[in-house]
């Protein structure tokens, strides 16, 4: 392989990436506070819908950004009464709601613009258009660290680097801010959180929205960013991949960029079999490479690279003591 | 919470959960801009109005029947098995490999052999998830929802690489031989009267009733039920009468594997009649609903697998004769499952407001 296809997989790999890493953050706040998600995929396809539909009728992809961070908000209250108001099974919750949004999301777009389930093609202002980073230009002839920059790192659409700015922003907060310490205690242990007199409900539900959030902007890129428009289905298992990848990086942020990375990469290639097979001179089938993430996952659940242990109250409602 | 008596609970929550979920369908069929008298009406029609209709409902209810079956043993032992998906096609790779393998002379004798072979490729793609659970400590959860992605990928190769047959476009297995055929409800002397049109519905229906029935005996009427139902009430307890996790755990997969991959009798081997991709169609993913909805008993799975063959059907006339999208019914399928399942302590709370025992000398 060389350099250049090397950077143009690792392009794609930047872009691919980022709907991962987005979900995966999202799912990381969630997990972290004891509510486990296997919604993730569900408030995606509803952001898609929602970043789809308002920016085709608005033109202006941010306020279609903003339908979308609504959209899977909506989604994630749905699943934070259900798993925290009514204590139900957290898992069965997921699963109904992924349900809903697949269908709901056709339905609406059905209804608004008669096309199929689709919304219309999205171009101009109603897309994330590339942002060149300061100096990408000039620096592309410097040797190896140039077309580097200006190819791999420069270029993206501003998701991309927003969704790189949020694995810092959530180490500090996570590691560093009350709020954080606060929500991997209600993970591990609530009756110690409830014990200290802070409300563990309060900051389930707060977890539960930043988790709505991050999956609105996850749904939002797919919708404007990687492609021009909502589809259905368009998301097309990222949102357990997210969750794997969530479990690889065994529940903390700069391994859920790594892993997000890894199989952005994976998902990269799997585009890319020509490659593969010039690079090994032999070629892997594409539904093999499509697998990799999930067989990864597997592997690192049971165990065989390091154990990966989530946190010890998650999928369990909480019960104040009479 | 007020405790509910018994039939309250078996009977009416459910129903209240269908209700709700019925109430949120229709408003959204209003918010669409339809009718939701005339959506039902068109259900009702076109999935129980005639023979034919009845003959696509039972066919799906059929499926259903198995999956929620499957659903159920492992919820007994307290595993939440999504993995019926991948259990299902790969169960289907089994019955293709084995009605491809022979010039089968008769159905008779395909039928039992295609059995095996749909319950030990369904089986075995529960064992990984199985052993990883009772050996390594995996959430069952996480890798049953791996192995559906792993087990489509793995049909996909195998479609296009190794079973399709030189000269064809489609990622599909050959026909199968002619004497693997089973028979329609059509078919079958008797119902032939009612049946009078084709139907996809065939004797795979009455294999499901057997299961139903088996699997009745297996988890209250056995001694390995018994360990399967102790062990899901309680682990620990469990363990203490000598019942040992790792075992049951691998039984309780084992069945539940082997019985969704049972479904693809009816949709592989009974109506397409060759090996396609994505043949289970969801409908393991629907197992889930089936199971909650039918309070995990054999006789209940087999009413709410008749709902859901109706939801099923009805919504697939909808979207032919409607503007309605057929996606309507996974929106129905999903606030069935939201509110049987995640919501069901939001429904005893409302009704456990009406059982309240009055307090004394008050009137």
């Amino acid at each position: 392989m060389d350099y250049a296809t090397l950077l143009q997989i690792l392009d794609s790999t930047m872009r691919l990436a980022t709907p991962l890493l987005l979900a995966c953050l999202a799912g990381l706040f969630s997990e972290r506070s004891g509510i486990f998600d296997i919604g993730l995929e569900g408030k995606m396809l509803m952001a898609a819908m929602c970043t789809g539909a308002v920016a085709a009728m608005t033109g202006q992809v941010w306020l279609g950004v903003l339908a979308g961070i609504f959209g899977s908000m909506l989604f994630a209250g749905v699943h934070g009464f259900a798993s925290i108001t009514f204590r139900g099974n957290q898992l069965i919750s997921g699963v109904a709601l992924n349900f809903v949004a697949s269908g709901i999301t056709v339905l609406i777009a059905q209804s608004l613009f008669r096309q199929g389930g689709r919304t219309p093609p999205l171009s101009g202002d109603a897309r994330f258009n590339p942002i060149a980073l300061p100096f990408a230009d000039s620096l592309s002839n410097v040797p190896l660290i140039g077309p580097f920059y200006s190819e791999v790192l420069s270029g993206h659409t501003a998701l991309v680097y927003i969704g790189l700015l949020c694995v810092p922003l959530t180490w500090w907060v996570l590691y560093r801010s009350r709020f954080g310490l606060r929500l991997r205690a209600v993970g591990e242990n609530p009756a110690s959180v409830d014990t200290a007199g802070i409300s563990v409900v309060r900051l389930r539900y707060t977890a539960v929205m930043i988790t709505g959030i991050l999956c609105g902007l996850a749904g939002a890129y797919m919708a404007a960013g990687l492609q021009a428009g909502f589809g259905k289905e368009m998301t097309a298992g990222r949102g357990y991949i997210a969750l794997a990848a969530l479990i690889f990086a065994k529940w903390r942020p700069w391994y859920a960029l790594m892993a997000t990375l890894l199989f952005g990469f994976f998902q990269a290639l799997a585009l890319r079999p020509d490659v593969i097979a010039k690079t090994l001179h032999f070629s892997i089938p594409v539904p093999a490479l499509d697998a990799l993430p999930y067989i990864l996952t597997v592997i690192v659940l049971a165990g065989f690279v390091g154990r990966a242990i989530p946190p010890r109250a998650g999928g369990e409602p909480y019960v104040k003591e009479r | 919470m007020t405790r509910l008596p018994r039939w309250a609970d078996l009977v009416l929550v459910p129903l209240i959960s269908l209700l709700l979920a019925g109430i949120i369908s229709a408003l959204v069929i209003l918010a669409i801009g339809q009718s939701p008298s005339e959506a039902l009406k068109t259900m009702v029609i076109g999935a129980v109005g005639s023979p034919y209709a009845w003959g696509y409902t039972l066919y799906y209810a059929t499926s259903f029947i198995f999956t929620g079956l499957a659903v159920t043993v492992a919820f007994h032992a307290s595993l939440f098995n999504i993995g019926g998906e991948g259990q299902a096609q790969l169960g289907g790779l089994g019955v293709a490999l084995v009605c491809l393998s022979l010039p089968w002379p008769h159905w008779t004798l395909a039928l039992p052999a295609a059995m095996v072979g749909a319950a030990v490729f369904g089986a075995a793609w529960a064992a990984i998830p199985a052993y990883l659970q009772a050996r390594r400590g995996s959430h069952i959860v996480i890798t049953t929802i791996m192995f559906n992605y792993i087990g489509a990928a793995l049909i996909i190769y195998m479609l296009v690489n190794v079973l399709r047959p030189p000269g064809q476009m489609d990622p599909a297995t050959a026909r199968f031989p002619e004497g693997t055929k089973l028979p329609t409800l059509h078919e079958i002397p008797g119902l032939g009267l009612i049946f009078n049109k084709q139907v996809p519905a065939n004797v795979t229906f009455f294999v499901a009733l057997i299961a139903c029935w088996l699997i009745w005996l297996l988890l209250w009427r056995t001694r390995l039920g018994y360990e399967i139902r102790a062990f899901g009430k309680s682990e620990k307890a469990a363990i203490y009468a000598g019942i040992r996790p790792v075992r049951i755990t691998m039984i309780a997969m084992l069945i539940s594997g082997a019985l969704a991959g049972l479904m693809s009798i009816n949709n592989v081997m009974g109506e397409s009649e060759r090996l396609l991709q994505n043949s289970a169609e969801g409908a393991g993913f629907i197992g889930i609903a089936v199971a909650l909805m039918g309070r995990n008993h054999p006789v209940g799975v087999f009413l709410a697998a008749i709902l859901f063959g109706f939801l099923f059907q009805g919504g697939a006339e909808l979207g032919l004769w409607t503007s309605i999208p057929i996606e309507l019914r996974t929106v129905v399928q999903g606030l069935v499952i939201l509110f049987t399942g995640a919501l069901d302590h939001m429904v005893r709370m409302l009704l456990g407001f009406f059982f309240r025992p009055r307090p004394l000398g008050v009137a």
